[in-house]
Formats: C-alpha cells, sequence, structure tokens
C-alpha cells in the first residue's frame, strides 16, 4: 500500500533562495511525525507546501494517493495551526472554532453540537463566548487546535504549536496533544526547532538542514546512532575525536596516535580511513583513580558546572583534545573532581559512535 | 528642614515639566478650539447691529446694571426659512456622502494594495500617497481646471487623436467637483485604511483560506470586520471637512449648486448678519456631531463589555 503522505522530490525556491532542496520523504498513516531544524532550514516552507499555501517549484506532493497539485488549501484534507495561532480577533472562540464548520455549510443545532464536543475536547466548554483577546496563551493554542480539527482532516500540520507557552505549561501541553492525537488518530506533522518537543511529541523525526532532510528516525536512534556529525551535533550535546582507523577486527576499530580509543563498529571500515567519534556527556565516566576499563584517558578538569542532579564537566586530555561529560551525583559523599585536578575518563565502546563525515 | 525642600526642588522639574506637556496642548486647544467655540454660540444667540463687531453683546453691565440681549431669533428664522437653507445643507451633506463613498471605493483597493507590498515599496507608495498635500490645494484645482477646460488638455487631446468632434463639457458639472473632491481628499482615506490593513495579520487570511473560505467569503468575514475601524476612520475624515468645503464647488462647480459653505460665507460677508451665521454653523455642528459622539459613546461601551478580567481569563 502506498504511505498516506508522499513527497517525491520537492524543491521549492523564492527568487534566488533555495528553501527546500529535492526533499522526498514518506509518511504513513495516523504518525505524529516532527520535522526538526534550525530557523531558515525550510521546514516552515515545507509544511507551507502541504497545506496549499506555496505551490511546489519541482517535485509531486501525494496525500492519500491524490496528487496535490493545482489543489486549493480549502479542498485539501489538511488544516493548519500556526505559530501564532491566527485566531480571528473579532470572533468568539466558538465562532472560530466554527468557521470551518459554517463555509462547510453547518448551521444550527448540528454546529452547535460539533462546536460544544470540540470546546470539549480541548478542555475549553463554558469559554465559547469569550473573544480570543481574554484567553491565556494556553487557552489560545487550545482554541486554535479546535479550530483546525473542525473539519475533521485527515492530515494536521502544526507549526510551532508549543512556541509561544511558557516552559512549564509547554510540558503539560505535549503530553495533551500526543493524547489528542491518539484519541482521533489523525495524522499530525509538527514543525519545531526544539528538540525536547521534537524528542517527547514525535514517533519519528526529520531533521533539516539547508532544505533537506539528513536524517528521519525514531528519536531514541537519532540520538544514539546518528548518521552524521551534523545530526549527532544538534540533538543535546557530545564530544568529537577527529581520527584515523589504525586496526580493526571483527567488531571494532581502534585509532592511534595521540589517543587509544576502541570503537564497536560493523561497517567495512579500512586500516587509515579517516573517521570522526562522537561520544554522548553522560556515557563517559569520571573517576579520581585509574579503574583499568579500555578507553581511560587520563585528563585535567577545565570547566565544571554543578547543575543539582549532575554536574557538567569540560576536560581536556594531555594531547589537548576536549571531552564533554556530565557525572550524576550518586551519592552525594562523593568527592568530585574540582578545576585543575587530575582524574580518569572512560567509556563503552558500544558508546562510541563512528561517523565517516 | 532644609534638606526636606531639597528632595522638593529635585522632583520640581520632573513633575513641572511632565505637566507642561500636557498642559501646553490643553491651553492651546481651550484658546484656539474652545473659546471660539464658544463665542459663535453666544453669537448665535444675540441680534445683529451695525458697527464692530456687528453683533450685541450676549449680556454685560452698563448704566442700568445687568442686561442681555438673548434671544432665539434666529433659530426661528432658520425654522421659518428652512427651506432656503435646506437645499444647501442637502447638497452639501449629498457631496460629503458621495465623495465619502468614491474616495472609499478608490481608496479601499489602493490602500490594500500598498499594505501588502513589501516594506521597500511601502514607503515610496505612501510618500506618493501624502505628495499631494505637500502643494497647496488651490494650485491642484486650478490645474485640475486645466486639465477639463472646454479648450483643455483633456479635450485637445481628444479632438487631436478624433476621438471626439466637439469639447466635452466637463467643467461646471457635478463630474469636476466630484474630481476635485476626490484628488483632495483621497490621502485621507488610504491612510487610515491602510494603518489597520498593514497591520492585518496575513496569516488570518491563510487561515481562512485554509478552513475553506472563499475570496469573497474571506472579505466579508475577516477582512471587512477587522479594516472597519479604518473605513470609518477614513469616512469620518472626509465627510466632515466635505460638508464645509465651498472652494472645490465655487472653482470646479456650476452655479446653480448652492453649498452651505456658500450660505455661510455669503450670511458672514455679504449680509454682515453674524448671528444667524453663528446660528446655521451650530445648528450644523450639532446635525453632524450628534450621530458621531453617539457612536463613539457605543464604541466605548461596547469596549468597556469586552475588556477582559484577567483572573476569569486564567482561571478557566
Amino acid at each position: 500500500m502506498a504511505p498516506f503522505i508522499r513527497l517525491k522530490s520537492i524543491s521549492k525556491h523564492f527568487a534566488d533562495v533555495v528553501a527546500v532542496d529535492d526533499l522526498s520523504l514518506d509518511i504513513e498513516k495516523g504518525e505524529l511525525f516532527c520535522l526538526l531544524g534550525a530557523s531558515g532550514c525550510g521546514k516552515s516552507t515545507l509544511l507551507r507546501l502541504l497545506a496549499g499555501f506555496e505551490s511546489p517549484t519541482k517535485g509531486v506532493i501525494e496525500i492519500d494517493g491524490q496528487d496535490m497539485a493545482g489543489v486549493a488549501p480549502a479542498d485539501r484534507p489538511v488544516n493548519f495551526m500556526f505559530q501564532n495561532y491566527a485566531l480571528f480577533p473579532h470572533m468568539s472562540v466558538a465562532d472560530n472554532i466554527g468557521y470551518g464548520l459554517r463555509r462547510a455549510g453547518m448551521r444550527g443545532t448540528e454546529l452547535a453540537e460539533r462546536v460544544d464536543s470540540l470546546l470539549k475536547l480541548v478542555r475549553l466548554h463554558k469559554l465559547g463566548g469569550r473573544k480570543p483577546h481574554q484567553l491565556s496563551g494556553g487557552q489560545r493554542q487550545r482554541v486554535a487546535l479546535a479550530r483546525a480539527l473542525a473539519r475533521r482532516p485527515k492530515l494536521l500540520l502544526l507549526d510551532e504549536p508549543l512556541a509561544a507557552l511558557d516552559k512549564k505549561l509547554r510540558e503539560d501541553t505535549q503530553f495533551e496533544l500526543v493524547d489528542i492525537q491518539e484519541k482521533l488518530g489523525t495524522t499530525f506533522i509538527v514543525v519545531t526547532h526544539d528538540q525536547e518537543e521534537a524528542m517527547t511529541l514525535a514517533g519519528r523525526i526529520g531533521i533539516m538542514d539547508a532544505g533537506q532532510l539528513v536524517q528521519v528516525d525514531a528519536p531514541r536512534r537519532l540520538y544514539e546512532r546518528p548518521k552524521s556529525s551534523f545530526v549527532a551535533d544538534f540533538l543535546g550535546t557530545i564530544s568529537f575525536v577527529d581520527a584515523v582507523v589504525a586496526s580493526r577486527d571483527q567488531t571494532s576499530i581502534t585509532i592511534g596516535g595521540y589517543l587509544n580509543i576502541c570503537a564497536a563498529c560493523d561497517d567495512d571500515l579500512p586500516v587509515g580511513a579517516a573517521v570522526k567519534l562522537a561520544i554522548r556527556p553522560e556515557k563517559i565516566y569520571l573517576s579520581r583513580t585509574k579503574s583499568g576499563n579500555v578507553n581511560e584517558i587520563e585528563v585535567v578538569v577545565e570547566d565544571l558546572a554543578y547543575l543539582g542532579f549532575a554536574t557538567n564537566y569540560r576536560v581536556k586530555t594531555a594531547s589537548g583534545q576536549m571531552f564533554k561529560l556530565q557525572q550524576q551525583q550518586r551519592r552525594s559523599l562523593d568527592a568530585p573532581l574540582s578545576w585543575g585536578e587530575t582524574g580518569y575518563v572512560h567509556f563503552d565502546p558500544q558508546d562510541v559512535i563512528v561517523l565517516q563525515d | 528642614m532644609v534638606r526636606g525642600m531639597g528632595k522638593y526642588l529635585v522632583n520640581l522639574p520632573a513633575v513641572t515639566g511632565r505637566r507642561l506637556v500636557i498642559a501646553l496642548p490643553l491651553i492651546w486647544l481651550a484658546v484656539f478650539f474652545f473659546l471660539p467655540l464658544v463665542e459663535t454660540l453666544q453669537v448665535s444667540f444675540t441680534s445683529p447691529r451695525r458697527g464692530i463687531p456687528p453683533y450685541e453683546p450676549l449680556w454685560g453691565i452698563g448704566d442700568d446694571g445687568f442686561f442681555t440681549n438673548f434671544t432665539t431669533g434666529n433659530y426661528a428664522l432658520l425654522l421659518q426659512y428652512w427651506s432656503d437653507y435646506f437645499g444647501p445643507a442637502f447638497n452639501s451633506i449629498k457631496l460629503a456622502f458621495f465623495s465619502t463613498l468614491v474616495c472609499l471605493l478608490f481608496a479601499y483597493p489602493m490602500a490594500w494594495w500598498i499594505a501588502r507590498s513589501n516594506e521597500k515599496w511601502r514607503t515610496i507608495l505612501l510618500v506618493l500617497v501624502m505628495l499631494p498635500f505637500w502643494t497647496s490645494s488651490l494650485l491642484r484645482i486650478y490645474a485640475l481646471i486645466g486639465l477639463l477646460n472646454p479648450n483643455g488638455f483633456i479635450n485637445a487631446a481628444g479632438l487631436w487623436l478624433g476621438l471626439i468632434d466637439a469639447p466635452i463639457q466637463m467643467m461646471q458639472t457635478d463630474f469636476s467637483i466630484y474630481m476635485g473632491m476626490v484628488l483632495t481628499y483621497l490621502p485621507l482615506m488610504i491612510l487610515p485604511l491602510y494603518a489597520v490593513m498593514v497591520r492585518l495579520d496575513a496569516d488570518l487570511l491563510d487561515a481562512a483560506a485554509d478552513l475553506g473560505g472563499s475570496g469573497i467569503q474571506i472579505f466579508r468575514t475577516i477582512i471587512l470586520p477587522l479594516t472597519l475601524p479604518g473605513i470609518i476612520a477614513g469616512s469620518l475624515l472626509v465627510f466632515i471637512p466635505a460638508v464645509g468645503e465651498f472652494v472645490i464647488p465655487a472653482l470646479l462647480g456650476g452655479p446653480d449648486q448652492l453649498m452651505m459653505g456658500k450660505v455661510l460665507w455669503t450670511e458672514f460677508f455679504r449680509n454682515r448678519d453674524w448671528p444667524v451665521a453663528s446660528a446655521i454653523a451650530m445648528l450644523l455642528l450639532a446635525i453632524l456631531t450628534v450621530p458621531i459622539i453617539y457612536a463613539r459613546y457605543q464604541d466605548g461601551r461596547d469596549a468597556v463589555a469586552e475588556t477582559p478580567n484577567p483572573k476569569q481569563a486564567e482561571a478557566g
């Protein structure tokens, strides 16, 4: 069966700016897909192409097996939730939510009942008579959601849906959004620049850079097994080691030179190949004394930041290689390493990511 | 004690400075707007006389003590001869109404186009809209006469191209009056419309289209209600001065179209009957402002009713 949404070699040019560059993507029905990227990477343009506010310079967009070329926004089984919500300021909450239904010819008690059930869905019953400016940010966000869902779209596009909310509210709303998505089974495509938001919301994340999808994967795989240093660096914190393969066996490679690091690797990398090793901060252990583990390196503490639940360290090897690591405070009586002190880091070969770019 | 004084002295310039900023325009309005209005109102209740000024004082203290010349006779006169004044008043209001309407029809798409242009063009176009204001309006009217005259540019060009056999009578017609009115007042309509349109979030239009609105529906349900304040402001800015306009009809119109402005002028300067002229002015003012004040008052009440209660909004 064909995927629910299929983008085939989509490009979008604005004058001399290439916003989306030969991008292909399949999304399944009922998926909550996140497009993640820095501002200006083309993610919002991609969303507007799906909504029909823009048409692609090249390529084909299919939704539910139907080519969307020349189909107006109103005629697509798609609705859009705007970043600033774009609520109609002169209409009440109920009129905002009912706007799409009225355009479809719905009137009277049918309309009232439908609006009422939508208000209940987003927990705003009793507030139907309010104007948007009389609502809090979180309430406005829910009105926008209800309005976008009113026409029962097969696909809902959400542009930075939580960006305008403060941190605490954003966390609650994230789960609420996922709940509603699961309840309705509507396919959601969310655009965001906030990686934490993408990680919590999405079943799959597509990371965008310069108009292209760099990697599409489940959040865990993106974090644990990034395919490029861009993705590794974009998601969370990471330390890179530039190296050359010194020796290899069936399952691992070893690099030589200033540092001796062993990394698990299935790829067929010949001796002498240039690689980039990447290690997440929480996978690196720091101790005062030598423990005799694999990948143990002597370091000096350059910088530290105490976070309460953990401490962030920046440590430096004798050869000048920096590592960023995070140590959990499991035992409060541990005497932590301080500025300028010497210690030892070690990490599991399984936790070393081998990148070839 | 001395230290306490010092504190006051330090605060003094700041406080008086702030008061001065508010007080100066208030004093200016009182002296140059409110007092003349009161004076006009007083004059409208006295009787004319030969001399300077050409009206009796409303009240005073003479040899026999306090006296007053209060009379409602001027208003009674207007009522008695209402048909003489009704015609010009009707002409003025009709001219102002249709001028406003034509200005609105021209200005609306123009303001929309300017507001939707990119920022660089917007500034240039706005300057172009305001540019005519920097030349004398009288000069512009004479330029228009030069265009519309039987031997003016348009007729000459038409004859030369063979489009017409004889000059078309454009001067001294409704056409020429409305041309003059629209040319003069169009910027006053464009600017307030532009101000509301430029603030209209383009996402609202996308949202309406996304929810199934057709072009006409989006205009009716979103654009029109949200630009209504601009329509009202622009219409008032055009309508109010247009009612009193008498230069444009006098220069461009025929002799048959008597306007209120002209009647006022005649009463003041030809008949030297200041009291009757003042009564006309006051009556006209009442007719024009009462509906506007009433509308503002209704607006104000709506605004008060809609003021959010932050506590409620958060609680819900």
